[in-house]
C-alpha cells in the first residue's frame, strides 16, 4: 500500500477514535458551541455602531473551535499515545512515523472543519448570521492555514511535555490566555495598546481578526497576506520544535529506572 | 545464514555499562530465549537488535540489515511484541489488527491472526474490555499479523494464569514450527524450557551462558542432586549432615557411586532412607548459579 492510501486510512482510524471518545468530542465540538451560544445571548448587538454580535463572534469562535480541535487535541492525544507506548509500537512496524502523525493531524483538521461548519450553521440558524458566500474560499484558506499551524504547535507542546498527565494543563495554560488576548471572547478595542501589539505578533490574533473582517460586510475584501504570513511563521517555529524534540518513547525510558537501580543496588 | 548476528556490542548509560561487549548468532528458524535478572542488559540488547536503540560500538545484522537505520524492508519482515506496547483501547480487536496489518507487504489475514491467538470470540469487542491475558494475546496477534520472518517477544506471558500461558505457548510454537525465527526474553525458566531451542543467559551486561536448556551451565557438567530424608539422630553413621527436618541434599558429579555408598551403608546399619530422589540439577538452579554473584 502506498503512503497516500495509508495516510487516508490512518486519518479515518484517528477520526473514528475521536468520535468514540466522549470526552474529546465534548471538549472539542460541544464546548466551543456552548461559548458561541452563550456569548451571542449575553452580548447584545449594537445597531447604532453597526456591531453585530453574530457577525463578530461566530467567525472568532469558529477559529477557536479549529484551534481546540488541532492544538489542544494533538498536544494531549499525541503525548498520551507516546506515554502509552502506542508510538513505540508503530515505530516497530513498516508504517512510517510521519504517516501515523500525519493521520493524526489530518484527522484533527477534519474535526476542526466539522467544528467550524457546525458553528457557522448554528450562527446562521439561531443568530441570523449572514454568510458572505463569495468570501468563503478565503475563510476556508484561513482556517486551513490555522489548522496547519496549530497542529504543528500542538505537536511541539507534546514534544516538550514531560508526561501526558501534564499535557492538558500545559495546552490549556497556553491556549486560554492566548484566546483571551486575541479577541475571541470580546473585541480588543478597549484593551491596552501594548497588549494589542503583543497579540498581533502571536499566532491567533491575526487569524481571528482576518476571519472577522471576512464576515463584516462593511469591510473590503482583502487577501490577508500579513495574517497568513505571521501564522505560517509560527507554524514553522512549531514544526522545528516538534522535529527537534519529538520522541516516540516516553521521557526517562533510557535507561529503565529498574535496570539502573538493579545494577547499582546490589 | 544467520537471522541475527551481533558482534562486540556495547551500550552504556552514563557510568553504567548496560551491555558490555557481547557476541550472538541466531540461526534462521531458531527459537532463542534470553534470560537474565533485571539490569542484566537483556532489554537493552534486544532493543538494539530491534533498532530502537543505537549501540555505542559493535555491529548488528538483522536479516542482512543494520537495524539502527530502521530500513523499511527490514521492518516489513520483523514483528515486535513489546512489553509496554500500547494500543488505542477504543478500537475493537479486529480494527486494531486490520490497522496494524495494512503497511506490511505480505500480511496474513486479520482472521488468521485472530485465530492463531485464540481471540475469535473477542474479535468485535473493544480492547478496553479485554482481560490482561487476552490483551497480551492481542499484542501477539499484532506482532505476527505482518507474517514476520523474525519475531521478538518481550516477556510474552508475564502475569498470565497457567491456562492462558499454555495457550500463548501453543500459538508461539505454531509460529516456530512454520519456520519463524523467535527471540524472546522471559523471567520464566519453564517458558524458556518449553519454547526455546537455545537459552542465552545474560548477567551484568555479558552473556554468561549460551546453550540448549538441557545443557545450560552446570547441567552440562552432569551435576546431579540427591535428596532424601533420614532420622537426624542417626545421620553420623551415614556421614551426612541433615537439616532440622532430616532432609539431606547433596550434589555430585558421580551419582551412581554416591548412591551405592549411601544405600550400602544404610542397609548395613539398618537406617531407613525415605523420599529418595535423584536428578539433574534443575534449569532454575543452573540459572540461579549463573546469575548470582557472591559479595
Amino acid at each position: 500500500m502506498g503512503s497516500g492510501s495509508l495516510l487516508v486510512s490512518e486519518t479515518m482510524l484517528q477520526t473514528k477514535l475521536f468520535f468514540r471518545s466522549a470526552v474529546a468530542a465534548f471538549f472539542t465540538l460541544v464546548m466551543p458551541l456552548m461559548f458561541l451560544v452563550m456569548i451571542n445571548f449575553f452580548i447584545p448587538s449594537d445597531e447604532a455602531s453597526g456591531f453585530s454580535a453574530a457577525q463578530y463572534f461566530t467567525p472568532a469562535i469558529a477559529v477557536f473551535g479549529m484551534v481546540t480541535a488541532t492544538f489542544t487535541n494533538l498536544a494531549i492525544n499525541t503525548s498520551m499515545a507516546r506515554d502509552g507506548g502506542i508510538l513505540k509500537r508503530v515505530a516497530g512496524t513498516p508504517l512510517p512515523m510521519w504517516v501515523h502523525l500525519g493521520g493524526r493531524i489530518m484527522s484533527a483538521a477534519l474535526v476542526g472543519l466539522i467544528s467550524v461548519t457546525l458553528m457557522l450553521a448554528v450562527g446562521w440558524l439561531l443568530f441570523d448570521l449572514e454568510i458572505p458566500w463569495s468570501r468563503m474560499p478565503l475563510f476556508a484558506l484561513l482556517i486551513l492555514v490555522g489548522a496547519g499551524t496549530f497542529s504543528a504547535l500542538g505537536l511541539a507542546v507534546a514534544a516538550v511535555t514531560p508526561n501526558a498527565r501534564a499535557a492538558p494543563a500545559i495546552a490549556n495554560f497556553v491556549i486560554l490566555p492566548l484566546a483571551f488576548i486575541s479577541g475571541i471572547f470580546f473585541p480588543l478595542d478597549g484593551s491596552p495598546e501594548w497588549l494589542q501589539t503583543l497579540a498581533s505578533w502571536l499566532p491567533l490574533e491575526p487569524l481571528v481578526t482576518a476571519a472577522i473582517a471576512l464576515f463584516d460586510p462593511a469591510m473590503p475584501v482583502e487577501f490577508p497576506w500579513a495574517a497568513i504570513g505571521k501564522v505560517l511563521a509560527w507554524g514553522a517555529i512549531g514544526l522545528v520544535i516538534a522535529l527537534r524534540f519529538f520522541s516516540f518513547e516516553p521521557a526517562g525510558t533510557k535507561p529503565r529506572a529498574a535496570e539502573v537501580s538493579a545494577a547499582y543496588g546490589d | 545464514m544467520s537471522a541475527v548476528s551481533v558482534h562486540a556490542l556495547t551500550k552504556s548509560y552514563g557510568p553504567l555499562k548496560a551491555v558490555n561487549g557481547i557476541d550472538l548468532e541466531i540461526a534462521v528458524g531458531e527459537v532463542v530465549a534470553i534470560l537474565g535478572p533485571n539490569g542484566a542488559g537483556k532489554t537493552t540488547t534486544v532493543e538494539m537488535i530491534e533498532g530502537f536503540r543505537r549501540p555505542d560500538s559493535g555491529t548488528i545484522s538483522v536479516l542482512g540489515h543494520d537495524p539502527s537505520d530502521r530500513p523499511a524492508e527490514l521492518l516489513d519482515r520483523i514483528g515486535i511484541v513489546l512489553q509496554e506496547g500500547g494500543i488505542e483501547e477504543d478500537l475493537t480487536v479486529r480494527e486494531a489488527i486490520e490497522a496494524q496489518r495494512r503497511p506490511y507487504a505480505e500480511p496474513m489475514s486479520a482472521d488468521e491472526a485472530i485465530e492463531t491467538v485464540d481471540l475469535v470470540e473477542k474479535a468485535d469487542e473493544r480492547i478496553k474490555g479485554l482481560s490482561g491475558g487476552q490483551r497480551r494475546r492481542l499484542d501477539l496477534a499484532l506482532g505476527i499479523v505482518g507474517n514476520p520472518d523474525l519475531l521478538f517477544l518481550d516477556e510474552p506471558t508475564t502475569g498470565f494464569d497457567p491456562a492462558a500461558r499454555r495457550r500463548s505457548w501453543e500459538a508461539i510454537r505454531q509460529l516456530a514450527s512454520s519456520g519463524t525465527t523467535v527471540v524472546l526474553t522471559t523471567h520464566y525458566l519453564e517458558e524458556a524450557q518449553q519454547l526455546a531451542d537455545r537459552v542465552v543467559v545474560m548477567s551484568m551486561g555479558e552473556i554468561v551462558a549460551n546453550g540448549s536448556p538441557d545443557d545450560l551451565g552446570e547441567r552440562r557438567s552432569g551435576l546431579s542432586t540427591i535428596r532424601f530424608r533420614i532420622d537426624p539422630s542417626r545421620a553420623g553413621a551415614l556421614g551426612v549432615e541433615p537439616d532440622a527436618g532430616g532432609w539431606v541434599v547433596t550434589e555430585t558429579h558421580d551419582p551412581i557411586r554416591l548412591i551405592n555408598e549411601l544405600t550400602g551403608k544404610a542397609l548395613a546399619t539398618g537406617i531407613a532412607i525415605e523420599d529418595f530422589e535423584v536428578g539433574k540439577i534443575t534449569l532454575e538452579e543452573a540459572y540461579l548459579r549463573l546469575v548470582t554473584h557472591d559479595g
